[in-house]
Protein backbone atom coordinates (compact mmCIF):
# COMPACT_ATOMS: atom_id res chain seq x y z
CA UNK A 1 0.00 0.00 0.00
CA UNK A 2 1.40 3.57 -0.40
CA UNK A 3 2.07 5.68 2.05
CA UNK A 4 -0.39 8.68 1.49
CA UNK A 5 -3.36 5.92 1.46
CA UNK A 6 -1.60 4.14 4.63
CA UNK A 7 -1.53 8.00 6.35
CA UNK A 8 -5.23 8.93 5.33
CA UNK A 9 -6.28 5.37 7.17
CA UNK A 10 -4.10 5.88 10.23
CA UNK A 11 -5.64 9.71 10.33
CA UNK A 12 -9.31 8.19 10.17
CA UNK A 13 -8.69 5.91 12.61
CA UNK A 14 -7.27 8.61 15.15
CA UNK A 15 -10.04 10.86 14.19
CA UNK A 16 -12.56 7.87 15.33
CA UNK A 17 -10.62 7.42 18.46
CA UNK A 18 -11.31 10.89 19.42
CA UNK A 19 -14.89 11.03 18.68
CA UNK A 20 -15.79 7.97 20.72
CA UNK A 21 -14.25 9.56 23.65
CA UNK A 22 -15.70 13.40 22.61
CA UNK A 23 -19.36 12.11 21.52
CA UNK A 24 -20.10 10.31 24.68
CA UNK A 25 -19.33 13.18 26.79
CA UNK A 26 -21.81 15.34 25.27
CA UNK A 27 -24.71 12.73 24.90
CA UNK A 28 -24.02 12.73 29.13
CA UNK A 29 -24.51 16.28 29.66
CA UNK A 30 -26.82 16.48 27.11
CA UNK A 31 -28.99 13.50 28.66
CA UNK A 32 -28.79 15.25 31.92
CA UNK A 33 -29.42 18.79 31.19
CA UNK A 34 -32.63 17.11 28.95
CA UNK A 35 -34.49 15.03 31.41
CA UNK A 36 -33.19 17.31 34.95
CA UNK A 37 -34.34 20.63 33.23
CA UNK A 38 -37.46 20.09 33.96
CA UNK A 39 -36.84 19.10 37.46
CA UNK A 40 -35.46 22.60 38.22
CA UNK A 41 -37.83 24.49 39.97
CA UNK A 42 -37.50 26.98 42.76
CA UNK A 43 -39.23 24.25 45.24
CA UNK A 44 -36.96 21.55 43.96
CA UNK A 45 -33.94 23.62 45.13
CA UNK A 46 -35.09 25.30 48.39
CA UNK A 47 -37.16 22.80 49.78
CA UNK A 48 -35.98 19.67 52.15
CA UNK A 49 -36.35 16.27 50.85
CA UNK A 50 -40.12 14.66 51.56
CA UNK A 51 -42.14 11.32 51.46
CA UNK A 52 -38.72 9.38 52.17
CA UNK A 53 -36.79 11.39 49.53
CA UNK A 54 -39.17 10.81 46.85
CA UNK A 55 -41.05 14.12 46.75
CA UNK A 56 -39.69 17.56 47.44
CA UNK A 57 -36.39 19.32 47.07
CA UNK A 58 -32.79 18.93 48.07
CA UNK A 59 -31.97 21.94 49.51
CA UNK A 60 -30.21 20.45 52.63
CA UNK A 61 -27.99 18.47 50.36
CA UNK A 62 -26.63 21.77 48.61
CA UNK A 63 -26.03 23.62 51.84
CA UNK A 64 -24.16 20.48 53.21
CA UNK A 65 -22.01 20.55 50.42
CA UNK A 66 -21.27 23.83 50.63
CA UNK A 67 -20.38 23.83 54.34
CA UNK A 68 -18.08 20.78 53.99
CA UNK A 69 -15.99 22.13 50.69
CA UNK A 70 -15.58 25.30 52.44
CA UNK A 71 -14.61 23.51 55.23
CA UNK A 72 -12.19 21.72 52.81
CA UNK A 73 -10.71 24.95 51.34
CA UNK A 74 -10.13 26.62 54.59
CA UNK A 75 -8.17 23.90 55.97
CA UNK A 76 -6.21 23.16 52.62
CA UNK A 77 -5.78 26.61 51.23
CA UNK A 78 -3.35 27.80 54.05
CA UNK A 79 -1.14 24.52 53.81
CA UNK A 80 -1.50 24.56 50.01
CA UNK A 81 -0.11 27.94 49.75
CA UNK A 82 2.47 27.59 52.42
CA UNK A 83 3.86 24.39 50.27
CA UNK A 84 4.13 25.54 46.83
CA UNK A 85 5.83 28.69 48.38
CA UNK A 86 8.32 26.38 49.77
CA UNK A 87 8.65 24.39 47.07
CA UNK A 88 8.78 27.29 44.83
CA UNK A 89 11.01 29.63 47.02
CA UNK A 90 13.05 27.65 49.74
CA UNK A 91 14.21 24.62 48.78
CA UNK A 92 17.13 24.08 47.83
CA UNK A 93 18.19 20.28 49.40
CA UNK A 94 17.55 18.49 46.05
CA UNK A 95 16.54 15.60 47.59
CA UNK A 96 13.88 16.97 49.87
CA UNK A 97 12.33 18.59 47.49
CA UNK A 98 12.25 15.46 45.28
CA UNK A 99 10.59 13.49 48.69
CA UNK A 100 7.86 16.35 49.05
CA UNK A 101 7.16 16.01 45.07
CA UNK A 102 6.70 12.84 45.36
CA UNK A 103 4.61 12.44 48.32
CA UNK A 104 2.26 15.06 46.62
CA UNK A 105 2.25 12.27 43.51
CA UNK A 106 1.04 9.48 45.90
CA UNK A 107 -1.66 11.89 47.71
CA UNK A 108 -2.60 12.95 44.08
CA UNK A 109 -3.02 8.77 43.23
CA UNK A 110 -4.34 7.72 46.41
CA UNK A 111 -8.20 6.04 45.79
CA UNK A 112 -10.10 8.10 47.49
CA UNK A 113 -12.40 5.14 49.39
CA UNK A 114 -9.11 5.26 51.08
CA UNK A 115 -9.26 8.43 51.82
CA UNK A 116 -12.61 7.96 53.40
CA UNK A 117 -11.12 5.30 55.53
CA UNK A 118 -8.36 7.15 56.70
CA UNK A 119 -10.48 10.20 57.72
CA UNK A 120 -12.99 7.43 59.64
CA UNK A 121 -9.92 6.03 61.47
CA UNK A 122 -8.53 9.12 61.89
CA UNK A 123 -10.75 11.96 62.63
CA UNK A 124 -14.12 10.07 63.41
CA UNK A 125 -12.53 7.50 66.12
CA UNK A 126 -8.86 8.59 66.64
CA UNK A 127 -10.01 12.34 67.14
CA UNK A 128 -13.45 11.72 68.34
CA UNK A 129 -14.64 14.32 66.14
CA UNK A 130 -17.56 11.66 65.02
CA UNK A 131 -19.02 11.41 61.53
CA UNK A 132 -19.53 15.38 61.33
CA UNK A 133 -18.46 18.60 58.81
CA UNK A 134 -15.66 18.63 60.60
CA UNK A 135 -13.99 15.07 59.61
CA UNK A 136 -15.29 15.47 56.17
CA UNK A 137 -13.95 18.65 55.74
CA UNK A 138 -10.75 18.23 57.18
CA UNK A 139 -10.34 14.59 54.71
CA UNK A 140 -11.57 16.20 51.90
CA UNK A 141 -8.85 19.20 52.50
CA UNK A 142 -6.09 16.45 52.40
CA UNK A 143 -7.21 15.12 49.64
CA UNK A 144 -7.54 18.14 47.21
CA UNK A 145 -3.83 19.48 48.28
CA UNK A 146 -2.44 17.97 45.67
CA UNK A 147 -4.33 19.91 43.68
CA UNK A 148 -4.14 23.14 44.79
CA UNK A 149 0.17 22.53 45.75
CA UNK A 150 0.28 22.21 42.07
CA UNK A 151 -1.79 25.35 40.33
CA UNK A 152 -0.23 27.35 43.17
CA UNK A 153 3.59 25.92 42.39
CA UNK A 154 3.01 26.69 38.77
CA UNK A 155 1.95 30.34 39.52
CA UNK A 156 4.57 31.40 41.94
CA UNK A 157 7.28 30.03 39.24
CA UNK A 158 5.97 31.50 36.45
CA UNK A 159 6.53 34.86 38.03
CA UNK A 160 10.32 35.90 36.56
CA UNK A 161 13.19 35.93 38.88
CA UNK A 162 13.86 39.50 37.63
CA UNK A 163 10.97 40.70 39.83
CA UNK A 164 12.21 39.11 42.78
CA UNK A 165 15.98 40.38 42.06
CA UNK A 166 14.51 44.37 41.97
CA UNK A 167 12.52 43.99 44.70
CA UNK A 168 16.11 42.78 46.75
CA UNK A 169 17.67 45.40 45.29
CA UNK A 170 15.94 47.63 46.80
CA UNK A 171 16.61 46.33 50.38
CA UNK A 172 13.10 44.02 50.51
CA UNK A 173 13.78 41.01 52.81
CA UNK A 174 13.02 37.41 51.52
CA UNK A 175 9.35 37.10 52.95
CA UNK A 176 8.47 40.88 51.95
CA UNK A 177 9.40 40.24 48.63
CA UNK A 178 7.29 36.37 48.17
CA UNK A 179 4.37 38.55 50.13
CA UNK A 180 4.41 42.03 47.87
CA UNK A 181 6.05 40.78 44.51
CA UNK A 182 5.88 37.15 44.26
CA UNK A 183 2.08 36.50 45.43
CA UNK A 184 0.65 39.26 44.02
CA UNK A 185 1.32 38.06 40.89
CA UNK A 186 0.78 34.50 40.88
CA UNK A 187 -2.86 34.92 42.96
CA UNK A 188 -4.91 34.11 39.59
CA UNK A 189 -3.00 31.00 38.97
CA UNK A 190 -3.47 30.22 43.06
CA UNK A 191 -7.40 30.90 42.89
CA UNK A 192 -7.35 28.30 39.64
CA UNK A 193 -5.96 25.98 41.93
CA UNK A 194 -8.12 27.04 44.70
CA UNK A 195 -11.35 26.25 42.17
CA UNK A 196 -10.40 23.48 41.18
CA UNK A 197 -9.82 22.19 44.01
CA UNK A 198 -13.23 23.20 45.33
CA UNK A 199 -15.16 21.24 42.04
CA UNK A 200 -13.60 18.38 42.82
CA UNK A 201 -13.86 18.22 46.33
CA UNK A 202 -17.83 19.34 45.44
CA UNK A 203 -17.81 16.09 43.40
CA UNK A 204 -16.43 13.71 45.32
CA UNK A 205 -18.44 10.89 47.50
CA UNK A 206 -16.09 8.25 48.70
CA UNK A 207 -14.18 10.14 51.55
CA UNK A 208 -17.27 11.45 53.05
CA UNK A 209 -19.43 8.73 52.63
CA UNK A 210 -17.95 7.19 56.54
CA UNK A 211 -16.79 10.70 57.76
CA UNK A 212 -19.86 13.20 57.29
CA UNK A 213 -22.94 12.23 55.22
CA UNK A 214 -26.09 11.82 56.18
CA UNK A 215 -28.64 9.51 54.46
CA UNK A 216 -31.61 11.09 55.25
CA UNK A 217 -31.47 14.53 57.73
CA UNK A 218 -34.25 17.21 56.60
CA UNK A 219 -32.94 20.11 58.99
CA UNK A 220 -29.46 22.12 59.07
CA UNK A 221 -26.22 21.30 60.41
CA UNK A 222 -25.72 23.31 63.66
CA UNK A 223 -22.27 23.17 63.88
CA UNK A 224 -19.25 21.62 63.03
CA UNK A 225 -19.76 18.68 64.67
CA UNK A 226 -23.16 17.85 63.15
CA UNK A 227 -23.10 15.47 60.20
CA UNK A 228 -24.83 16.52 56.80
CA UNK A 229 -26.35 16.03 54.06
CA UNK A 230 -24.38 15.88 50.44
CA UNK A 231 -25.25 16.34 46.94
CA UNK A 232 -23.07 13.65 45.71
CA UNK A 233 -24.07 11.12 48.55
CA UNK A 234 -27.83 12.11 47.96
CA UNK A 235 -27.52 11.15 44.50
CA UNK A 236 -26.08 7.56 45.21
CA UNK A 237 -28.78 7.24 47.69
CA UNK A 238 -31.45 8.20 45.43
CA UNK A 239 -30.20 6.12 42.62
CA UNK A 240 -29.39 3.06 44.17
CA UNK A 241 -31.20 2.86 47.98
CA UNK A 242 -34.11 3.80 47.69
CA UNK A 243 -36.92 2.30 45.35
CA UNK A 244 -39.94 4.17 43.31
CA UNK A 245 -37.73 7.42 43.16
CA UNK A 246 -39.23 9.80 40.41
CA UNK A 247 -36.89 9.76 37.75
CA UNK A 248 -37.06 13.28 37.46
CA UNK A 249 -35.71 13.86 40.80
CA UNK A 250 -32.63 11.61 40.08
CA UNK A 251 -31.69 13.60 37.42
CA UNK A 252 -32.46 16.93 38.66
CA UNK A 253 -30.38 15.82 41.83
CA UNK A 254 -27.32 15.12 38.79
CA UNK A 255 -28.00 18.61 37.08
CA UNK A 256 -27.42 20.21 39.68
CA UNK A 257 -24.38 18.85 41.13
CA UNK A 258 -22.80 18.74 37.38
CA UNK A 259 -23.80 22.59 37.19
CA UNK A 260 -21.91 23.55 40.32
CA UNK A 261 -18.74 21.20 39.23
CA UNK A 262 -18.69 22.78 35.83
CA UNK A 263 -19.48 26.27 36.78
CA UNK A 264 -16.29 26.02 39.28
CA UNK A 265 -14.66 25.07 36.10
CA UNK A 266 -15.59 27.49 34.24
CA UNK A 267 -14.74 30.35 36.50
CA UNK A 268 -11.04 28.72 36.60
CA UNK A 269 -10.96 28.55 33.13
CA UNK A 270 -12.21 31.95 32.10
CA UNK A 271 -9.43 33.43 35.22
CA UNK A 272 -6.52 31.59 33.31
CA UNK A 273 -7.35 33.03 29.74
CA UNK A 274 -7.80 36.81 31.60
CA UNK A 275 -4.34 36.27 33.40
CA UNK A 276 -3.02 34.77 30.41
CA UNK A 277 -4.60 37.70 28.10
CA UNK A 278 -2.86 40.26 30.38
CA UNK A 279 0.44 38.53 31.40
CA UNK A 280 3.04 41.40 30.89
CA UNK A 281 6.03 39.46 30.46
CA UNK B 1 10.98 42.38 65.63
CA UNK B 2 10.88 41.87 61.81
CA UNK B 3 13.84 39.35 62.16
CA UNK B 4 11.46 37.74 64.43
CA UNK B 5 8.12 37.41 62.49
CA UNK B 6 10.19 36.42 59.28
CA UNK B 7 12.02 33.33 60.96
CA UNK B 8 7.97 32.52 62.17
CA UNK B 9 6.90 32.66 58.94
CA UNK B 10 9.45 30.93 56.92
CA UNK B 11 9.10 27.80 59.92
CA UNK B 12 5.35 27.78 58.89
CA UNK B 13 6.15 27.90 55.03
CA UNK B 14 8.66 24.90 55.74
CA UNK B 15 5.78 22.98 57.86
CA UNK B 16 3.44 23.70 55.41
CA UNK B 17 5.79 21.91 52.73
CA UNK B 18 7.01 19.19 54.83
CA UNK B 19 3.12 18.32 55.11
CA UNK B 20 2.30 16.49 52.31
CA UNK B 21 5.30 14.21 53.49
CA UNK B 22 3.40 14.05 56.71
CA UNK B 23 -0.13 13.26 55.42
CA UNK B 24 0.96 10.06 53.31
CA UNK B 25 2.98 9.01 55.89
CA UNK B 26 -0.60 9.27 58.50
CA UNK B 27 -2.82 7.66 56.16
CA UNK B 28 -0.90 4.45 55.77
CA UNK B 29 0.23 4.30 59.54
CA UNK B 30 -3.20 4.28 60.42
CA UNK B 31 -4.71 1.97 57.72
CA UNK B 32 -1.95 -0.29 59.12
CA UNK B 33 -2.63 0.20 62.59
CA UNK B 34 -6.61 -0.66 61.67
CA UNK B 35 -5.88 -3.40 59.14
CA UNK B 36 -2.90 -5.35 60.84
CA UNK B 37 -5.26 -6.28 63.95
CA UNK B 38 -6.62 -8.50 61.16
CA UNK B 39 -3.72 -10.86 61.63
CA UNK B 40 -5.67 -12.17 64.77
CA UNK B 41 -7.84 -14.21 62.79
CA UNK B 42 -6.64 -14.45 59.76
CA UNK B 43 -2.81 -15.19 58.32
CA UNK B 44 -1.89 -12.80 55.46
CA UNK B 45 -1.88 -15.65 52.91
CA UNK B 46 -5.10 -17.10 53.51
CA UNK B 47 -6.72 -13.47 53.11
CA UNK B 48 -5.01 -12.62 50.20
CA UNK B 49 -5.57 -16.07 48.37
CA UNK B 50 -9.02 -17.28 50.02
CA UNK B 51 -12.18 -17.89 47.91
CA UNK B 52 -14.63 -17.06 50.43
CA UNK B 53 -15.87 -13.49 51.20
CA UNK B 54 -18.84 -14.11 53.61
CA UNK B 55 -17.73 -11.38 56.13
CA UNK B 56 -21.50 -11.24 58.21
CA UNK B 57 -21.62 -15.39 58.40
CA UNK B 58 -20.79 -16.80 61.74
CA UNK B 59 -18.15 -17.54 61.46
CA UNK B 60 -16.54 -14.88 59.00
CA UNK B 61 -15.11 -15.57 56.18
CA UNK B 62 -12.59 -12.58 55.36
CA UNK B 63 -10.53 -13.75 52.37
CA UNK B 64 -10.36 -11.65 49.20
CA UNK B 65 -9.26 -13.19 46.22
CA UNK B 66 -12.52 -12.63 44.65
CA UNK B 67 -12.48 -9.15 45.47
CA UNK B 68 -9.15 -9.12 43.85
CA UNK B 69 -9.95 -10.65 40.17
CA UNK B 70 -12.89 -8.45 40.40
CA UNK B 71 -10.88 -5.54 40.01
CA UNK B 72 -8.19 -7.05 38.00
CA UNK B 73 -11.08 -8.27 35.25
CA UNK B 74 -12.44 -4.58 35.24
CA UNK B 75 -9.70 -2.66 35.16
CA UNK B 76 -8.25 -5.35 31.97
CA UNK B 77 -11.39 -4.18 30.59
CA UNK B 78 -11.05 -0.76 30.75
CA UNK B 79 -7.36 -1.12 30.06
CA UNK B 80 -8.22 -2.81 26.76
CA UNK B 81 -10.57 -0.17 25.62
CA UNK B 82 -9.33 2.70 26.87
CA UNK B 83 -5.37 2.59 26.18
CA UNK B 84 -6.33 2.46 22.75
CA UNK B 85 -8.62 5.05 22.22
CA UNK B 86 -6.47 7.26 24.69
CA UNK B 87 -3.51 7.12 22.92
CA UNK B 88 -4.88 7.77 19.74
CA UNK B 89 -7.11 10.40 20.57
CA UNK B 90 -3.98 12.12 22.39
CA UNK B 91 -1.95 11.58 18.80
CA UNK B 92 -5.00 13.69 17.51
CA UNK B 93 -4.86 16.34 19.69
CA UNK B 94 -1.42 16.76 19.65
CA UNK B 95 -0.17 16.12 15.82
CA UNK B 96 -3.37 16.00 13.52
CA UNK B 97 -6.37 18.01 14.53
CA UNK B 98 -6.18 21.70 12.78
CA UNK B 99 -5.48 24.36 15.87
CA UNK B 100 -9.24 25.73 15.92
CA UNK B 101 -10.60 22.13 16.86
CA UNK B 102 -7.41 21.76 19.04
CA UNK B 103 -9.00 23.77 21.82
CA UNK B 104 -12.59 22.62 21.67
CA UNK B 105 -11.20 18.77 21.94
CA UNK B 106 -9.30 19.73 24.87
CA UNK B 107 -12.16 21.65 26.32
CA UNK B 108 -13.87 17.80 26.00
CA UNK B 109 -11.41 16.32 28.12
CA UNK B 110 -11.67 18.50 30.62
CA UNK B 111 -15.18 18.55 30.58
CA UNK B 112 -14.88 14.62 30.90
CA UNK B 113 -12.44 14.95 33.85
CA UNK B 114 -14.82 17.16 35.69
CA UNK B 115 -17.98 14.78 36.25
CA UNK B 116 -18.18 13.58 39.31
CA UNK B 117 -17.64 9.68 39.92
CA UNK B 118 -21.20 9.65 41.61
CA UNK B 119 -22.65 11.29 38.16
CA UNK B 120 -21.22 8.92 36.00
CA UNK B 121 -22.45 6.12 37.53
CA UNK B 122 -25.95 7.14 37.97
CA UNK B 123 -25.53 7.56 33.77
CA UNK B 124 -24.19 4.48 33.29
CA UNK B 125 -26.97 2.90 35.71
CA UNK B 126 -29.61 4.18 33.45
CA UNK B 127 -28.23 3.97 30.04
CA UNK B 128 -25.59 1.62 29.48
CA UNK B 129 -26.51 -0.64 31.81
CA UNK B 130 -30.08 -1.93 29.92
CA UNK B 131 -27.76 -1.58 26.68
CA UNK B 132 -25.69 -4.27 27.55
CA UNK B 133 -28.32 -6.48 28.96
CA UNK B 134 -30.24 -6.34 25.89
CA UNK B 135 -27.66 -6.48 23.59
CA UNK B 136 -25.48 -9.74 24.91
CA UNK B 137 -29.40 -10.97 26.60
CA UNK B 138 -28.35 -11.28 29.84
CA UNK B 139 -30.45 -11.34 33.19
CA UNK B 140 -28.92 -8.30 34.62
CA UNK B 141 -26.35 -5.49 32.98
CA UNK B 142 -24.58 -5.10 36.03
CA UNK B 143 -22.03 -6.51 34.64
CA UNK B 144 -17.79 -6.77 34.76
CA UNK B 145 -17.89 -4.85 31.27
CA UNK B 146 -20.33 -2.10 32.24
CA UNK B 147 -17.88 -1.51 34.79
CA UNK B 148 -15.27 -1.51 32.28
CA UNK B 149 -16.51 0.88 29.91
CA UNK B 150 -17.68 3.22 32.17
CA UNK B 151 -14.08 3.47 33.64
CA UNK B 152 -12.37 3.46 30.57
CA UNK B 153 -13.81 6.63 30.02
CA UNK B 154 -12.78 8.12 33.85
CA UNK B 155 -9.30 6.93 32.55
CA UNK B 156 -9.29 8.52 28.97
CA UNK B 157 -8.61 12.31 30.65
CA UNK B 158 -6.07 11.02 32.44
CA UNK B 159 -4.35 9.25 29.54
CA UNK B 160 -5.33 11.70 26.96
CA UNK B 161 -3.59 14.79 28.62
CA UNK B 162 -0.20 13.21 29.79
CA UNK B 163 0.15 11.25 26.59
CA UNK B 164 -0.58 14.86 24.47
CA UNK B 165 2.15 16.26 26.41
CA UNK B 166 4.36 13.69 26.26
CA UNK B 167 4.23 13.76 22.47
CA UNK B 168 4.27 18.11 22.33
CA UNK B 169 7.28 17.71 24.83
CA UNK B 170 9.05 15.85 22.15
CA UNK B 171 11.74 18.43 20.41
CA UNK B 172 10.42 20.18 17.16
CA UNK B 173 13.76 19.01 15.43
CA UNK B 174 12.76 15.09 15.79
CA UNK B 175 10.05 15.18 13.52
CA UNK B 176 11.40 17.82 11.08
CA UNK B 177 14.36 15.60 10.78
CA UNK B 178 12.19 12.51 9.60
CA UNK B 179 9.86 15.12 7.48
CA UNK B 180 13.05 16.19 5.66
CA UNK B 181 13.91 13.06 4.66
CA UNK B 182 10.90 12.09 2.91
CA UNK B 183 9.08 10.73 5.62
CA UNK B 184 4.89 11.10 5.58
CA UNK B 185 3.32 13.08 8.90
CA UNK B 186 2.12 9.47 9.57
CA UNK B 187 5.27 7.70 8.79
CA UNK B 188 6.97 10.55 11.31
CA UNK B 189 4.37 10.27 13.85
CA UNK B 190 4.81 6.06 13.89
CA UNK B 191 8.30 5.97 14.13
CA UNK B 192 10.04 8.83 15.45
CA UNK B 193 7.42 10.61 17.38
CA UNK B 194 5.86 7.66 19.11
CA UNK B 195 9.13 5.87 20.34
CA UNK B 196 10.28 9.32 21.69
CA UNK B 197 7.44 9.73 23.72
CA UNK B 198 6.94 6.19 24.71
CA UNK B 199 8.12 6.85 28.65
CA UNK B 200 5.61 9.67 28.74
CA UNK B 201 2.94 7.07 27.23
CA UNK B 202 3.50 4.36 29.73
CA UNK B 203 3.38 6.99 32.38
CA UNK B 204 0.21 8.19 30.93
CA UNK B 205 -1.18 4.76 30.83
CA UNK B 206 0.00 4.21 34.59
CA UNK B 207 -2.04 6.70 35.96
CA UNK B 208 -5.01 5.96 34.00
CA UNK B 209 -5.28 2.65 35.29
CA UNK B 210 -3.76 4.00 38.84
CA UNK B 211 -7.24 6.28 38.84
CA UNK B 212 -9.34 3.06 37.05
CA UNK B 213 -8.11 0.73 40.15
CA UNK B 214 -8.78 3.37 42.79
CA UNK B 215 -12.43 4.59 41.70
CA UNK B 216 -15.04 3.91 43.60
CA UNK B 217 -18.64 5.23 43.07
CA UNK B 218 -19.40 4.37 39.48
CA UNK B 219 -17.96 1.35 39.86
CA UNK B 220 -20.33 0.18 42.90
CA UNK B 221 -23.15 1.41 41.39
CA UNK B 222 -22.57 -0.31 38.06
CA UNK B 223 -20.39 -3.57 38.39
CA UNK B 224 -23.53 -5.82 40.22
CA UNK B 225 -21.03 -6.10 43.51
CA UNK B 226 -21.54 -10.11 43.55
CA UNK B 227 -18.01 -11.24 45.58
CA UNK B 228 -17.81 -14.55 43.75
CA UNK B 229 -15.10 -15.34 41.17
CA UNK B 230 -15.72 -14.16 38.07
CA UNK B 231 -15.43 -16.80 35.19
CA UNK B 232 -16.84 -14.47 32.51
CA UNK B 233 -16.93 -10.79 31.62
CA UNK B 234 -20.83 -10.75 31.66
CA UNK B 235 -20.96 -11.57 35.49
CA UNK B 236 -21.56 -9.59 38.12
CA UNK B 237 -18.01 -8.73 40.06
CA UNK B 238 -17.43 -6.79 43.44
CA UNK B 239 -13.62 -4.72 43.11
CA UNK B 240 -11.81 -3.79 46.19
CA UNK B 241 -12.85 -0.34 46.54
CA UNK B 242 -16.72 -0.85 46.14
CA UNK B 243 -16.29 -3.83 49.24
CA UNK B 244 -14.58 -1.04 51.53
CA UNK B 245 -17.46 1.79 50.24
CA UNK B 246 -20.59 -0.86 50.55
CA UNK B 247 -19.74 -2.67 53.95
CA UNK B 248 -18.36 -0.26 56.06
CA UNK B 249 -21.09 1.46 57.27
CA UNK B 250 -22.36 -1.88 58.33
CA UNK B 251 -19.40 -3.01 60.10
CA UNK B 252 -19.26 -2.58 63.43
CA UNK B 253 -15.71 -0.68 64.97
CA UNK B 254 -13.43 -2.99 66.02
CA UNK B 255 -14.96 -6.11 64.77
CA UNK B 256 -13.23 -8.47 62.28
CA UNK B 257 -14.95 -7.38 59.29
CA UNK B 258 -13.99 -3.94 60.16
CA UNK B 259 -10.18 -4.86 60.49
CA UNK B 260 -10.42 -6.76 57.12
CA UNK B 261 -11.72 -3.54 55.27
CA UNK B 262 -9.02 -1.39 56.53
CA UNK B 263 -6.70 -4.56 55.38
CA UNK B 264 -8.36 -3.91 51.55
CA UNK B 265 -7.43 -0.12 51.85
CA UNK B 266 -3.92 -1.07 52.89
CA UNK B 267 -3.49 -3.24 49.58
CA UNK B 268 -5.15 -0.54 47.93
CA UNK B 269 -3.05 2.19 48.96
CA UNK B 270 0.35 -0.24 48.01
CA UNK B 271 -0.92 -0.55 44.71
CA UNK B 272 -1.71 2.63 44.03
CA UNK B 273 1.67 3.97 45.58
CA UNK B 274 3.78 1.34 43.50
CA UNK B 275 1.76 2.35 40.51
CA UNK B 276 2.61 6.24 41.26
CA UNK B 277 6.40 5.66 41.75
CA UNK B 278 6.66 3.87 38.82
CA UNK B 279 4.73 6.25 36.58
CA UNK B 280 6.52 9.38 38.21
CA UNK B 281 10.29 7.64 37.27
CA UNK B 282 9.08 7.11 33.76
CA UNK B 283 8.01 10.54 33.51
CA UNK B 284 11.02 12.31 35.36
CA UNK B 285 13.12 9.73 32.76
CA UNK B 286 16.57 11.50 31.34
CA UNK B 287 15.21 12.25 28.14
CA UNK B 288 17.71 11.12 25.53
Amino acid sequence: MDSKKTEKIAFFILFLATLLIILPVGLIVCIIIQKGFPAMTWQFLTDIPRQGMRAGGIFPAIIGTIYIVFGAILFALPIGLGAAIYLSEYTKEHFLNRLIKLSIVNLAGVPSVVYGLFGLAFFVIFFKFGASILSGSLTLGIMILPIIITASREALESVPTSFREVSYSLGASKWQTIRHIVLGNAIPGILTGTILGVGRAAGETAPILFTVAAFYLPQFPKSIFDQAMALPYHLYVISTQVPNVDEKIRYGTALVLLILVFFMNLVAIVIRYQFRKKKKW
Amino acid sequence: MQKFKEFIIEKLILISGLASIFFVILIFLFLLKEGLALLEFITPGQFLFGKNWYPISEPAQLEILPLILGSLLVTFGAAVISIPIGVGCAIFIAEVSPPSIKEILKAGIELLAAIPSVVLGFIGMVTLVPWVKNIFHIPTGLTALSGSIMLAFMAMPTIVSIAEDALYSVPKSYKEGALALGATKWQAIYRVLLPAASSGIFAAVMLGLGRVIGETMAVMMITGNAAVIPTSILQPVRTLTATIAAEMGEAVVGSEHYFALFAIGIVLFVVSFMINVTADLFLHRKKI
